[in-house]
C-alpha cells in the first residue's frame, strides 16, 4: 500500500475512539490493581498519626512505628513464621505430587487420561466453606486440627490443580526425542528425567512452587476454620484487625501482600510461559 | 560384528497395525535405507530396533543377542532424531561427552573422544556453544558426533537431514556417507527422499503399508522393482505403465503394438521414463507438456488414453500438439501382474 491518503472523517474518528477506549480500559485496570496497593503502602509506612490525614502524600514519609508497632503486636511474629512454615509446606506437598501427576499426563497415554484432567479442575469447582467443616472434623478425629501439616494438607489440596496443569504445560513444551536420545545414550528413566526434563523444567517448577507458596499465604478461609493456637498471618489478622487500630491494619495488610508480590514479579516470565503463552 | 536380524516384527496401534509381520537382515557394517511415504512403518520399524518402541509381535537380534526385551541403553545403539535432540542445557563438548559419561569412561578419554568425533564433523570450534548458538545443520553435526562418540554397534537415523536446506543436505548426505564408512558400524537409515536413499545406501528397503516390498541395491530396485509400487514410488519421473492384454504364446498386445513377454493371461507393462527413444514404429504418443530440463527434455503425453512420460534427448524439438512415436528399450521392459501387483519375471 502506497496510498498516504487520510481515511474519511468518520473512520477516523472511529479509529481515535477505539484508541482512546483501549488506553482507558488499560488505564482503569492498571488504577484498579495499583491503587489499592499504594494506598496500603503510602499508609503502612507513614506515621499513624498521618494515616488519618489528608491529603494523602505520593511518597510515604517512611516512618516506621506502624510496622514497628505491628511486629511487636502481641502474637504476629508467631503467625507470621506459621505462615510461612504452612507455605513452604505447601509447597513442597503440591510440587511433590504435582509434577510426578503432569509429567505423567504429557508423558503417557492411559485410560481416563482426559477424565483424570477435568477431575484435577473439579476440585477446585467445590467451595471451601463447604469442605471446612466435615474436614475440621476429621482432622479432629485424626489429630491434625490445629497442627501445620493439615493445615498445609488443605493448602496443597488448593494449590494441587495448578500444580499439575503448569507442570504438565512444563513437560510438554519439553520435545520427548531429548528423553529418548538421553535414553540410548545409556539413561534409565530416571536418569534421563534428572539429567535432561529436570534442569530444563526447573525455572518452571519453581515458578509453579513460589505459585504455590502464595496461594497458601493468601489463604484465609481453611486457616481460619482449622486453626486456633498455631494460627498463620491472614487468620491472625482476620481475628484481630477488626478490633485493633487503623495504622495497624495497614502494617498488616502489606505485610501480607509484600511476599505474593514480590515472588510474583520474580517469576512474573514464567507465569506466562506456565499459561501457555511463550512456550507454545 | 553387529548383523541386525528382524524376526516377524508386527506393531499395531490401538486398531491401526503400523507393521505386518516384517522380516529382514541388516548385514554387519552394512548401510540399510528404509524407504517409504509417510506413515508406511518404516520410523516404527527404527524405533523398535531402538527400543524406543515394543513390537506387538515378533523378535529383534543385534549382533547375535536378542534385543527387544532390553531397554534402549542396553542395545548398543546410538540414534540420531530429525530434530537433532540437542540437549538444550548442555554445551556442544557435554553433548557429545553425554553417553560417554553415562559409560564411565575416563575424563581424559572423554576429552580425547569428544575431540576426534568432533573433528571428524567439523565442529571442534563450536564445543563451548549452547545448542541454542547453533544452526541446524551444526546442530545436526553435533547429533551425528555424539552418535559417533559412543562408538556403537549400530547407528539408527530418523531423516536426519529433512530439516536442513536443499544445499545444506547435500553436502552432509556426501559428509555422513564418507564418516560412516570409516567408522565401520551397521547403519539403518529411514529417510523419504529416494534420492538419499540411492546415493546412500548398500541397500534399500522399499516400504509401503506396513511391509517392506523390496530389499535390494539400489540399482536393483530402480531398474527390477519387485512390485508396481516400488516402480511407481522410486524414480523421478517414475515408471509408465499401460494395460496389456495377452495374443497368448507371450506375446501381449500393447497400445496398438505387438511385444514379447511373459507367459500368461493377464500382465501389466511397465516401462521407465527414460528407456524410450524416438523410432519409426513403437507407441504413439499425443504430446501434452514438453519441459526442457537442460541435459533432456521431459515430455508428458497420452498413451492410449493413460498419461506417459518420456525423457528425450535435448537435441529434438518437440511441441505440444505433436503425436510423436516411442520405441522402448526391449531388455528394460517391465511386466506386473495386475493381480498381486508383484513383478513377473
Amino acid at each position: 500500500m502506497t496510498d498516504t491518503s487520510p481515511p474519511p472523517a468518520p473512520q477516523l474518528e472511529a479509529r481515535r475512539a477505539g484508541r482512546f477506549l483501549f488506553y482507558a480500559g488499560v488505564a482503569l485496570l492498571v488504577l484498579w490493581v495499583l491503587v489499592p496497593i499504594w494506598f496500603l503502602f503510602v499508609n503502612a509506612l507513614s506515621a499513624p498519626s498521618e494515616v488519618t490525614g489528608f491529603p494523602k502524600r505520593i511518597w510515604p514519609s517512611f516512618d516506621l512505628a506502624s510496622v514497628q508497632f505491628f511486629l511487636q503486636f502481641q502474637g504476629v511474629t508467631q503467625a507470621l513464621w506459621n505462615s510461612v512454615k504452612v507455605a513452604v509446606l505447601t509447597m513442597i506437598l503440591s510440587i511433590a505430587m504435582g509434577a510426578p501427576a503432569g509429567y505423567a499426563l504429557s508423558r503417557f497415554d492411559f485410560p481416563g487420561k482426559e477424565f483424570f484432567r477435568v477431575l484435577v479442575i473439579m476440585t477446585r469447582a467445590f467451595p471451601l466453606p463447604l469442605l471446612a467443616l466435615p474436614l475440621a472434623v476429621m482432622f479432629i478425629r485424626t489429630g491434625l486440627d490445629d497442627t501445620v501439616l493439615g493445615l498445609a494438607l488443605v493448602h496443597a489440596m488448593l494449590a494441587l490443580p495448578f500444580a499439575v496443569l503448569i507442570t504438565f504445560s512444563l513437560f510438554s513444551g519439553i520435545p520427548v526425542e531429548l528423553e529418548e536420545a538421553a535414553w540410548t545414550l545409556g539413561c534409565n528413566r530416571l536418569q534421563a528425567f534428572i539429567k535432561v526434563v529436570l534442569p530444563l523444567a526447573l525455572p518452571g517448577i519453581m515458578a509453579s512452587a513460589v505459585f504455590a507458596f502464595v496461594i497458601s499465604w493468601n489463604e484465609v478461609f481453611a486457616a481460619a476454620v482449622l486453626t486456633i493456637e498455631n494460627r498463620t498471618l491472614t487468620a491472625f489478622l482476620l481475628q484481630s484487625l477488626n478490633v485493633s487500630p487503623l495504622p495497624l491494619k495497614f502494617a498488616g495488610g502489606a505485610a501480607l501482600v509484600m511476599p505474593a508480590l514480590i515472588f510474583i514479579f520474580a517469576v512474573r516470565k514464567y507465569l506466562f510461559a506456565m499459561w501457555g503463552i511463550a512456550n507454545r | 560384528m553387529a548383523e541386525i536380524v528382524i524376526k516377524g516384527v508386527a506393531k499395531d496401534f490401538g486398531a491401526f497395525t503400523a507393521l505386518h509381520s516384517v522380516d529382514l537382515t541388516i548385514a554387519d557394517q552394512e548401510f540399510m535405507v528404509l524407504l517409504g511415504a509417510s506413515g508406511c512403518g518404516k520410523t516404527t520399524l527404527l524405533r523398535i530396533i531402538a527400543g524406543l518402541e515394543t513390537p506387538s509381535q515378533g523378535e529383534v537380534w543385534i549382533g547375535g543377542r536378542r534385543v527387544d526385551h532390553l531397554p534402549p541403553r542396553a542395545r548398543g545403539i546410538s540414534m540420531v532424531f530429525q530434530n537433532y535432540a540437542v540437549f538444550p542445557h548442555l554445551t556442544v563438548f557435554e553433548n557429545i561427552a553425554f553417553g560417554l559419561r553415562m559409560a564411565k569412561v575416563t575424563g581424559t578419554e572423554v576429552d580425547r573422544r569428544v575431540r576426534r568425533t568432533a573433528e571428524l564433523m567439523h565442529i571442534e570450534q563450536l564445543l563451548k556453544r549452547y545448542s541454542g548458538e547453533l544452526s541446524g545443520g551444526q546442530r545436526q553435526r553435533v547429533a551425528v558426533a555424539r552418535a559417533l562418540a559412543m562408538e556403537p554397534d549400530v547407528i539408527l537415523m530418523d531423516e536426519p537431514l529433512s530439516n536442513l536446506d536443499a544445499l545444506l543436505r547435500l553436502e552432509m548426505r556426501a559428509e555422513l556417507k564418507g564418516v560412516l564408512a570409516e567408522s565401520k558400524t551397521t547403519t539403518i537409515y529411514v529417510t523419504h527422499d529416494q534420492v538419499e536413499a540411492m546415493s546412500l545406501a548398500d541397500r534399500i528397503s522399499v516400504m509401503n503399508g506396513g511391509y517392506i516390498v523390496q530389499a535390494d541395491r539400489p540399482t536393483e530396485v530402480y531398474r527390477n522393482p519387485a512390485a508396481r509400487f516400488v516402480g511407481s514410488f522410486i524414480g523421478n519421473p517414475p515408471m509408465n505403465f499401460l494395460p496389456a492384454k495377452s495374443e497368448g504364446a507371450g506375446r501381449w498386445h500393447v497400445a496398438g503394438q505387438s511385444f514379447a513377454g511373459p507367459q500368461g493371461s493377464a500382465a501389466e507393462f511397465a516401462i521407465r521414463p527414460e528407456d524410450l527413444h524416438p523410432s519409426d514404429t513403437g507407441l504413439s504418443a499425443e504430446v501434452r507438456v514438453v519441459e526442457p530440463l537442460g541435459p533432456h527434455t521431459l515430455v508428458t503425453a497420452q498413451v492410449a488414453g493413460q498419461p506417459f512420460r518420456a525423457v528425450l534427448d535435448s537435441d529434438r524439438h518437440i511441441t505440444p500438439g505433436e503425436v510423436i512415436t516411442l520405441a522402448p528399450v526391449p531388455d528394460r521392459i517391465r511386466w506386473f501382474d495386475p493381480e498381486t501387483q508383484k513383478a513377473i519375471a
